[in-house]
């Protein structure tokens, strides 16, 4: 889109553009680039000879039983994120939309934890989940279970879940609000003169009209799961117990900033690359049909 | 039967005329904010014990006597056993960070939109898309060569090596554009017929305008500049630089020696920020983030 009214300086756009074309160039579009030529290269233990090895680092990736692990972690954690933060934000979206008294101070309520930083939430979780400091944790063991976080994979995924889906519902309360503030009041009329109960108007009316705001967190919330989590788990577990809580983005960390394994880290990159292109594109094409509507 | 007839009088979203389920909608609502706000309240109240009560696990739920000690200790001297920075050197290095991202980022992206909505020139879709590609970058996906070059421009360790990386910024580009696109074409000619060139249209009509949608970034960028952690634990190894987030994450140790009653004060310190500023500037951020993201 063009606008008709426009100034006719030759530079000047130029100038105005410069800045932000060249951090984009020297700190995204190079580093990108590197990233994709050194997944295709191996370098000797010594780091003095390097050899094009095509597909070889991907190959021994994806031949990785880490790799696997990783990659069913990730599933793991962000299906889990999704559902829970979706579903508790639904919920508290559809009993703030009702006119009830000091709906504005719930909102404010519900909303901070979205300032909070994913370091912070996972230190607010060691709190709660500790198993010698923390007031769940100690409540459990007290009723006998053996929970310690720190040596049971399982555990150890659920609280970085809790945490990660604890700090997005805010946002996804937001979204819900919104989309049930857009829904036009005669329809939800019509519907209850129709007589359709409560619950079965949320399933046939406000359900279906809310699809495309639903469709567009899912996206946002998997991506959030797949890379804006890193500090939850680097502050929680470390990855651990063992891998179980490594994460794809985790797991490139370790390989190249503490493993100093440049190929495997590079590869894992451009797998990356890979898919937050994915989940741009199903974003973009999703908002074109909705602008269509 | 009665109940059902008073449930189609009030349909969900409709005047409440249904105290019943008012009361059950305030009850979960409280229990939800509740539930919310449990893991701050048991960080505020252990903040205020001394490390005894904490390592035994006593778990506080009412505030303590320390507060003064514990604030005081960590914001003068920070986790002293471990020679920690203090974290008012900590918070100084997290603002500094935050307002720099917040601004450099909208200073950029708005005179990058204005170059792309208001000029004709060669190139102008193909430096548009350069900029909306950056979206699919993420420095996540790129961590081992965006170190690589800010080490080999000697960043590391410095704040330009901590800032400048972050400051390009296509959500607030793609959100300045559209805005100037609704920005009527006769106010560009009248202002065109008065004589004001680019610049002078720039600074007296497009920014003024553009104030709902700069304090609306503001919010976000704010948060998300405070909050960083990957790019700083990645870019920084010296104690000078260290922002509150890296700090707080290197006092807990690996847990076997952790003074928590230091960790607590200082996590309430580190949430402070962010937290006060979008509760402050509630509305602009609102409306900003349900725009952005459109």
């Amino acid at each position: 889109m063009q606008r008709k009214a426009i100034f006719n300086n030759k530079l000047l756009p130029y100038l105005l553009l410069a800045p932000q074309l060249a951090i984009t160039f020297v700190f995204f579009f190079w580093p990108a680039g590197e990233a994709v030529w050194y997944s295709f290269i191996r370098q000797d233990a010594f780091g003095i000879s390097t050899q094009f090895v095509w597909f070889e680092n991907f190959t021994d990736l994806f031949a990785d039983p880490l790799y696997h692990q990783v990659i069913i972690n990730t599933i793991i954690f962000s299906v889990s994120v999704t559902f829970l933060s979706m579903a508790f934000a639904l919920g508290l979206a559809v009993l703030a939309d009702r006119h009830i008294r000091g709906k504005d101070a719930y909102r404010t309520l519900l909303i901070w934890p979205y300032a909070v930083a994913p370091a912070v939430a996972a230190i607010l979780y060691i709190f709660l989940f500790h198993p010698d400091i923390g007031l769940i944790g100690r409540a459990l063991k007290g009723m006998g279970v053996a929970w310690n976080y720190t040596l049971n994979g399982n555990q150890a995924m659920l609280v970085v879940v809790l945490a990660a889906a604890w700090k997005q519902v805010s946002y996804n309360f937001l979204f819900f609000l919104a989309g049930l503030q857009s829904i036009p009041k005669s329809v939800l009329e019509a519907a209850a003169i129709d007589g359709a109960s409560p619950l079965h108007r949320f399933r046939t009316v406000i359900f279906p009209l809310l699809s495309p705001t639903s469709f567009f967190l899912l996206v946002i919330n998997i991506t959030y799961a797949f890379f804006d989590t890193f500090g939850i788990i680097d502050a929680l577990t470390k990855g651990g117990p063992g891998n179980a809580t490594q994460t794809l983005i985790y797991r490139a960390y370790v390989d190249g900033r503490v493993n100093l394994d440049i190929g495997a880290s590079s590869a894992q990159s451009v797998v990356l690359m890979i898919a937050v292109m994915a989940l741009t594109l199903v974003q973009f094409r999703f908002i074109e049909r909705k602008v269509h509507y | 039967m009665a109940e059902a007839r008073n449930s189609i009088a009030a349909p969900m979203g409709m005047a409440g005329s249904n105290p019943r389920a008012d009361m059950i909608t305030h009850f979960i609502l409280i229990l939800g904010v509740l539930l919310f706000a449990l893991p701050i309240w048991i960080v505020l109240m252990g903040s205020t014990h001394d490390a005894g009560t904490i390592g035994r696990g006593d778990v506080p739920l009412l505030p303590g006597a320390e507060a003064a000690a514990n604030y005081g200790a960590v914001w003068n001297q920070g986790n002293k056993q471990r020679a920690g920075v203090p974290v008012s050197t900590m918070m100084f290095n997290s603002a500094i960070m935050a307002l720099l991202i917040t601004f450099g980022k909208i200073a950029i992206s708005i005179i990058s939109a204005y170059a792309v909505a208001f000029f004709s020139f060669p190139g102008r879709m193909l430096f548009f898309w350069a900029i909306f590609i950056t979206l699919m970058l993420p420095v996540e996906v790129r961590i081992f060569p965006t170190f690589q070059v800010v080490s080999d421009l000697g960043l590391v360790n410095t704040y330009a090596g901590l800032i400048v990386p972050l400051i390009a910024s296509a959500t607030a580009t793609l959100l300045f554009r559209q805005f100037f696109l609704t920005i009527p074409d006769e106010l560009v000619e009248a202002a065109k017929m008065d004589g004001a060139g680019p610049i002078r249209f720039f600074k007296d009509v497009v920014l003024p305008l553009s104030a709902t949608n700069i304090a609306a970034l503001f919010v976000i960028l704010f948060v998300y500049g405070w909050n960083q952690y990957l790019w700083p634990l990645l870019v920084t190894t010296s104690t000078d630089v260290e922002t509150i987030m890296i700090g707080i994450v290197k006092m807990l140790g690996s847990q076997g020696d952790t003074e928590w009653h230091l960790v607590m004060a200082t996590t309430v310190l580190a949430l402070l920020p962010p937290v006060a500023i979008v509760i402050l500037m509630q509305r602009w951020f609102v409306k900003g983030l349900v725009e952005t993201e459109k």
